[in-house]
């Protein structure tokens, strides 16, 4: 894949539209790496002028911070915003509402002010000016989508994702829980990292069978961490062969053949 | 003796009003024994709120049953309560129905309070129904034993009785039964009283009246030990709530300062500090007892009406974990009154008690089990935030006590090392691209 880096568009004296905050999950996760070529292909589809940090990226801070370990999110916050300073960032788009949340909102107070966007704003965006256009059809496949709490509650993002995925031809079935009421898939809160605290139901489980309740083909999600424990609240009751889940970005890559 | 009624009732308006007072003074100096927090930015937006949640009710009528039968208490509390003024001036000056002389006016409105007053009886029934009967599991999680429990229910009571003595009182009023107008609803509990003697009527009007105005003191002075504070501190809990995305968690600026130290080049980390340098350093990072915590998050505290919405909602909760987030409140709302009483009995001092929020109050456990999902903040009808209070604890915990749970030391570790929540090397960042 035709991915460039900062440090190489730096070297040839150009600077791109927008920096891809690609995020620690989708770097090295093997399911969220999906996710992410995924997208850089629909950015190569709209012809984006985009970069990547390459090797110079590193975690955000976020898990750490949400754990409680400010010191460390406050390190890693100052390093990367000293390179995204450096390469003049002015634009970040990012698949982890984990990032996203934290580069919008949190970065800004330690020096690091940008224009941040989940990618599903963006590809919105991308649509609504004209230079990506979305020709396929998903005939009415059931999709339910399940809303990330760091794009929804956290930053009342609930329309782009639900926008791209009407776009696609399918049918959007609500589960009972969505939107500001949505319940959480249990990663959020640095949960990700450790094992749930004794109680009697993990907590993705409990939100894959609410999505199993729209009977869907297929469990839409826009997080790398929801993806992954809405997949294992698949395998924990059985259902992993008849139902997928995919990050909206795969959904249109995917649809369009990308 | 023929004034002995109107002092009577001074007395019991100045002991009445005068230990809500005092008790209202105790809560806000317990409020202000948190750490300073600045909320007086953005004032059009915090009045907004105030009025959209707190006077408008916008985030109650999310859940319809619950929510409309609340406006419906609410706005028989306000507007009944205008009969108050008249009760204090008869009470005061020995007049009867002192503001009658508005004629239509005045049935018009005693009628509407007649009105309101059956509808919040109605109202209150149902809530206890719920409670009671329905047993609604909000209303049954283990914090909510003992007092608790009890303490709705007593209010459910009193709201029963206020409105009943409203009712009782104008239905033995003979001359304002035979007036005919603004009894819309007393006229059919006269009827009970129909077969007594005007003097017996007379007595009860009377005993309906003072036991209505007591009953309206004690309900206001009850409110300080109760749960209920939630009708007076609901409208300044609203406007300071916090404004920013949910998403964003305040950066510790004693961290920035640090931080910016430890990353700075031209720091000589062996200097000596220079003079009064020691007064700057932070005497704790987080939170682990109430002074830690924001006189926001204390009011949060006072300000919380143990409804469970917050818990009914919670990931952490639905699973079977410890945390509640209704139970946060209300532990931080216990321990902040005992460290009033404390500073109470040793003469405006806190005295080290040995004790403090965390693990004599909240366990490690319950905060470990937030997915900080923000789910509680949203749900708060008045916009408590028991998700900040979760954060500057486990603050406390990993950077004062490192004492967080193995796998997320792993993690941090890992971050630190690596810049990654696993241990994959950082020259591996771009993989991705050559993969599939």
């Amino acid at each position: 894949m035709n991915v460039p880096t900062m440090a190489e568009m730096m070297a040839q004296g150009k600077q791109p539209e927008v920096l891809f905050w690609v995020g620690s999950a989708g770097s090295y996760d093997d399911r969220a790496k999906k996710i992410t070529r995924a997208f850089v292909k629909i950015l190569h589809k709209a012809n984006v002028d985009f970069a990547v940090l390459g090797t110079e990226e590193s975690s955000t801070g976020d898990a750490a911070k949400r754990a409680g370990n400010e010191f460390l999110f406050q390190m890693q916050a100052m390093m990367n915003i000293e390179i995204m300073n450096g390469y003049e960032v002015k634009k970040i788009v990012t698949c982890d509402p984990h990032s996203f949340n934290t580069l919008k909102n949190e970065y800004p107070g330690l020096g690091g002010v940008y224009e941040v966007y989940h990618h599903t704003q963006f590809i919105k965006q991308l649509i609504d000016e004209g230079r990506l256009t979305l020709s396929n059809s998903m005939n009415e496949k059931r999709v339910t989508y399940h809303d990330p709490c760091y794009l929804g509650r956290a930053n009342d993002e609930y329309e782009s994702p639900r926008d791209l995925i009407r776009k696609l031809g399918v049918n959007l079935i609500e589960m009972k829980r969505n939107k500001n009421n949505a319940l959480c898939c249990g990663a959020g809160g640095a949960q990700m990292f450790k094992d749930a605290e004794k109680g009697n139901k993990e907590i993705f489980v409990e939100r894959t069978e609410e999505a199993i309740r729209t009977n869907p083909d297929i469990i839409a999600t826009g997080c790398p961490y929801c993806n992954t424990m809405m997949t294992d609240g698949l395998k924990a009751v059985n259902k992993e062969e008849n139902i997928q889940v995919l990050d909206i970005a795969e959904l249109i890559a995917n649809t369009e053949g990308l | 003796m023929e004034y002995l009624d109107n002092i009577l009732f001074a007395i019991v308006l100045i002991f009445g009003v005068g230990f809500f007072v005092r008790n209202i003074k105790k809560i806000r100096r317990n409020i202000f024994l948190g750490k300073a927090i600045d909320r007086s930015d953005k004032k059009s937006e915090r009045w907004a709120n105030m009025a959209r949640i707190a006077l408008g009710q916008s985030k109650m009528v999310r859940r319809p049953v619950a929510g409309i039968l609340h406006v419906v208490v609410y706005l028989g509390f306000i507007i009944i309560n205008i009969e108050v003024i008249e009760i204090i001036i008869d009470g005061l000056f020995g007049t009867h129905r002192v503001l009658s002389f508005m004629g239509g006016f005045y049935t018009f409105l005693i009628g509407s309070f007649e009105i309101l007053a059956f509808l919040v009886l109605f109202s209150v029934t149902v809530f206890w129904i719920r409670r009671m009967i329905v047993r609604i599991p909000r209303f049954w999680n283990k914090e909510m034993k003992g007092f608790p429990k009890n303490d709705a229910l007593y209010i459910l009571y009193f709201e029963m009785v206020l409105m009943s003595l409203f009712l009782i009182m104008n239905a033995t009023d003979v001359h304002f039964q035979e007036m005919n107008s603004g009894n819309p609803i007393s006229q059919f509990v006269a009827n009970l009283f129909n077969g007594m003697s005007l003097e017996t009527n007379h007595l009860i009007e009377t005993i309906a009246w003072w036991l209505h105005i007591i009953g309206i003191f004690i309900f206001l002075n009850y409110l300080y030990y109760s749960k209920h504070l939630h009708i007076l501190l609901a409208f300044p809990n609203t406007f300071y709530a916090n404004l920013n995305p949910k998403g964003q968690f305040p950066n510790d600026k004693n961290v920035t300062k640090e931080v910016k130290m430890m990353l700075d080049p031209n720091v000589d980390p062996f200097a000596a500090a220079p003079e009064g340098a020691e007064d700057e350093v932070p005497e704790k990072f987080g939170a682990s007892d109430v002074t830690d915590l924001n006189w926001v998050q204390l009011m949060n505290a006072y300000t919380c009406t143990e409804c469970g919405r917050c818990t009914s909602v919670c990931p952490a909760n639905i699973t079977g974990k410890e945390l509640s987030p209704r139970a946060i409140m209300m532990k931080t709302r216990d321990r902040l009154e005992e460290v009033g009483k404390n500073i109470d009995q040793n003469k405006g001092e806190f005295k080290d008690d040995g004790k403090q929020l965390l693990n004599d109050y909240i366990m490690p456990e319950e905060l470990w089990a937030c997915t900080s999902c923000n789910a509680c903040v949203e749900e708060c009808p008045v916009n408590i935030d028991p998700l900040s209070i979760i954060m500057d604890m486990r603050r406390y915990l990993v950077m004062e006590q490192s004492a967080a749970p193995q796998e997320l030391n792993m993690m941090m570790t890992n971050v630190e090392n690596n810049g990654a929540m696993w241990q994959y090397n950082q020259m591996d960042r771009l993989n991705w691209k050559d993969e599939e």
